[in-house]
């Protein structure tokens, strides 16, 4: 029987979990918190899916390939919408509660970038309901989880380019640990998290998964390909999801007239708002003339959280928004069997780059990737453990993580680390944000190396071992500085615009030079970057 | 504004004074542990009340930090009933052991119209974010360490009134014991449900279900040296 090591429990790696548990193999789930509280239980539009009507799968197809501004791959874009309406009929099956229109059919809103209403929802708690239903599945398939681990490192045998396992550290013991699998899959979202009180992620969007695997000599790709949501709440960037702008509300600028199509893609609605704030004005979100009834049936959510973290009620005032970092199309290269460039290291999800979404993703699309590439990365996962089944070898990676674990309480606390994360927070958010500009890249850059010279000066200052979540932080830093840097570099290289990347000195796309992904890996530590098709 | 709280390293509460104002405790929190104490240790997420880490109970209630805006002089504690790891960390264990005692999953679920009415039935219990808040509330733990928490009979009654579900037989079974009949019926897991969920409601109404399944109250059969049996209602 093949080991399954599934590292990451939001809604990929669970989809992975009943998938490769389906084809036969002993598969475990470790996740850094519990998987019910992943990243996935905060999406809230809906998953794609063409269920019919005048809608097809080529029009889907087409949207989606139109968003993705020539970076997604046509086959994989028709790989995933093909599957789409049997995704959203197998998450039916395993009673994921969908909204109903009037003739009892799954309901469908439309969301941004979409010529037609696809998405499936369960009013706007697409994510939390699908999470949930998910793990109630696992249970049930009696899927072992081992929670509060946290991924240090991948196990690799150099020799022979293959991953053994991974490290972990026992956050309420303190202790570090190994797994050791045939075959591991990466499931641990994106890095949004980056962004710190900019973004509409959780805190734990630190992207462990895509540092560990670069350190792990897997490639990356597109990592400057940041989403950022156009309606995010003003003071606390929680989101408010699309699904209003879907249902018919407005954006209005300071002076309380429309100014964009709310429903274009997410990149153009996002820049637009930004120029509107950028000129002196605010922006607002309004969904008063949907009616008390609409909202408090298909929006409960969005009411709730305007009126606990803005202080107001939609339904009678409007709602005042920026765009926030949402959503890394960049992360993990991955082939068509979703395994990346290190053997027996598979990715899905927001780590992984599938070359779906390219440039800037539609709403809808990511609910339905981890659907779609979670069956099928499960599915090949278990397949290869059992033609590849991994060899008994010595391997020094649980000695030199523990060594860490110990000498990282004697950095020197002389600079303090959350000091310098609210910084990167702040500077990403202003220089490699929506509109991007080569002096400011190039500055941001110089910080992160300094601050990367810096660390063995920070450190924890909380020296317990015993549930020490200020350590757990200093190390999601230290995975944030290095994708930082990987961030900056390539957004530094792309001197043109594509989707969500902006540069306002290079402000039109140039397929010629650029029409290729930025791909960046490791050799003996030191940062590569290449733009390969 | 002063914030006591419990700290696992001392039998006093720990007083953090300030200057904040209008903000969640969680933001307190986080204040507290980014300038002025990193070893304050606690569980966060989604900072929205959708992901379930934050759940404490703040002057004896339960509350989600991240939604519970504090006063002056407030005392914050870990959630009762598990076992504290550290400050207001507790374990965790109960979720995934109670959602398995009482079979809390589909069973399959049928394909094919359902209305909106028929849906809209469990929309509220099927916005459970597994907060566990309730089964900190719930006085059933000081004697019956082993009781299927109020979340998971809130899942169970999700599961079997959804019109599309294949069969409940198997998880109303599983109810039976330490389940739906040791339940107080106090309602004590209703008013600290963030999303305001009426656990006691719905253990209620699987207790209907079970009586016309021909279950009975075993602590009703039980008395009266076991002559009191109505038998099953038939219809």
């Amino acid at each position: 029987m093949a080991k399954v090591l599934i590292i990451g429990g939001g809604g990929a790696g669970l989809v992975s979990a009943l998938s490769a548990h389906a084809a036969g193999a002993e598969v475990i789930v470790v996740s850094k918190t519990l998987p019910t509280r992943s990243q996935t239980s905060m999406a809230q539009g809906g998953i794609n899916a063409v269920l019919g009507g005048e809608d097809t799968i080529e029009k889907h197809i087409d949207d989606t390939l139109r968003a993705s501004a020539g970076l997604g791959d046509e086959k994989r874009i028709a790989f995933m919408c093909e599957n789409g309406p049997d995704a959203v009929r197998w998450c039916n099956t395993m009673g994921l509660p969908f909204s109903r229109d009037g003739e009892g059919e799954i309901a469908r809103r439309r969301l941004g970038g979409a010529s037609a209403p696809r998405a499936c929802y369960a009013q706007d708690y697409t994510g939390l309901k699908l999470l949930h239903t998910l793990y109630d599945q696992c249970l049930k398939a009696g899927i072992a989880f081992v929670n509060e681990r946290f991924l240090l490192n991948l196990i690799v045998d150099d020799a022979s380019n293959r991953v053994l396992g991974a490290t972990f550290l026992d956050i309420a013991k303190g202790d570090v640990e190994e797994v050791r699998a045939d075959a591991v899959i990466l499931a641990t979202g994106g890095y949004g998290a980056l962004y710190g009180k900019h973004s509409t992620n959780s805190v734990g969007s630190s992207g462990d998964g895509i540092a560990a695997a670069i350190r792990a000599g897997a490639k990356l790709a597109d990592l400057e390909f940041v989403q950022f949501h156009p309606t995010a709440l003003k003071n606390s960037s929680i989101l408010i999801s699309e699904s209003a702008r879907g249902a018919g509300g407005y954006l209005l600028n300071g002076n309380k007239e429309r100014f964009t199509d709310e429903l274009a893609a997410r990149d153009v609605v996002a820049r637009a708002i930004h120029d509107e704030i950028a000129s002196g004005g605010a922006v607002y979100l309004d969904i008063r003339h949907l009616g008390e009834e609409f909202i408090t049936h298909e929006l409960p959510q969005e009411r709730k959280l305007a009126q606990i973290y803005e202080g107001i009620d939609p339904v009678h005032n409007l709602i005042p928004i920026k765009p926030a970092a949402h959503y890394s199309m960049g992360g993990i290269e991955v082939n068509e069997q979703c395994m990346s460039s290190v053997n027996g290291l598979f990715a899905v999800g927001e780590c992984a780059n599938h070359k779906t979404h390219g440039a800037n993703r539609l709403g809808g699309n990511s609910l339905l990737e981890l659907v779609v590439f979670g069956r099928h990365c499960g599915k090949n996962a278990a397949e290869y453990g059992v033609t590849h089944t991994a060899p008994l070898l010595e391997n020094p990676q649980v000695a030199k993580d523990t060594n860490f674990i110990r000498g990282v309480m004697y950095f020197t606390n002389q600079i303090d680390f959350y000091q310098k994360q609210e910084m990167l927070a702040n500077i990403f958010y202003n220089n490699v944000g929506l509109v991007r500009e080569d002096m400011g890249l190039k500055a941001v850059l110089g910080a992160i190396r300094q601050m990367q010279k810096e660390l063995p000066f920070m450190g924890p200052r909380d020296k317990s071992k015993i549930c020490n979540t200020n350590l757990v932080e200093f190390i999601e830093f230290g995975n944030k500085i290095e994708l930082a840097e990987i961030i900056v570099v390539c957004a530094i290289s792309r001197v043109e615009s594509r989707g969500a990347h902006y540069r306002i000195d290079a402000p039109a796309r140039n397929d010629r030079m650029f029409g290729a992904h930025t791909i960046t890996w490791r050799e003996d530590g030191v940062l590569c970057a290449d733009f390969l098709q | 504004m002063e914030i006591k709280i419990k700290r696992s390293h001392d039998e006093e509460l720990q007083s953090y004074n300030v200057e904040l104002e209008g903000v969640t405790l969680l933001s307190i929190l986080n204040y507290i542990k980014t300038k002025i104490d990193p070893t304050l240790t606690y569980s966060h997420g989604c900072r929205s009340g959708v992901c379930g880490s934050c759940a404490v109970r703040v002057n004896g209630k339960e509350h989600l930090m991240c939604e519970y805006k504090p006063s002056d002089g407030d005392t914050v504690e870990p959630l009762r009933y598990a076992t504290v790891i550290r400050d207001l960390v507790v374990d965790s264990a109960r979720i995934e052991r109670f959602n398995h005692a009482a079979n809390a999953w589909s069973e399959g679920s049928r394909e094919g119209n359902v209305s909106e009415e028929e849906i809209q039935r469990i929309q509220t219990q099927s916005d459970c974010i597994l907060c566990a808040a309730c089964t900190s509330a719930c006085p059933v733990y000081a004697v019956n360490p082993d009781f299927i928490a109020p979340f998971a009979l809130t899942r169970v009654w999700r599961y079997v009134s959804d019109p599309r579900e294949k069969s409940s037989d198997v998880k109303m079974a599983a109810i039976q014991t330490n389940g739906i009949w040791d339940c107080t019926l106090c309602g004590e897991c209703v008013p600290v449900c963030p999303q305001g969920i009426a656990p006691a409601q719905d253990i209620r109404m699987l207790r209907t279900k079970s009586g016309i399944m021909g279950y009975q109250d075993p602590n009703m059969a039980g008395m009266f040296g076991g002559g009191l049996d109505f038998g099953a209602p038939i219809f």
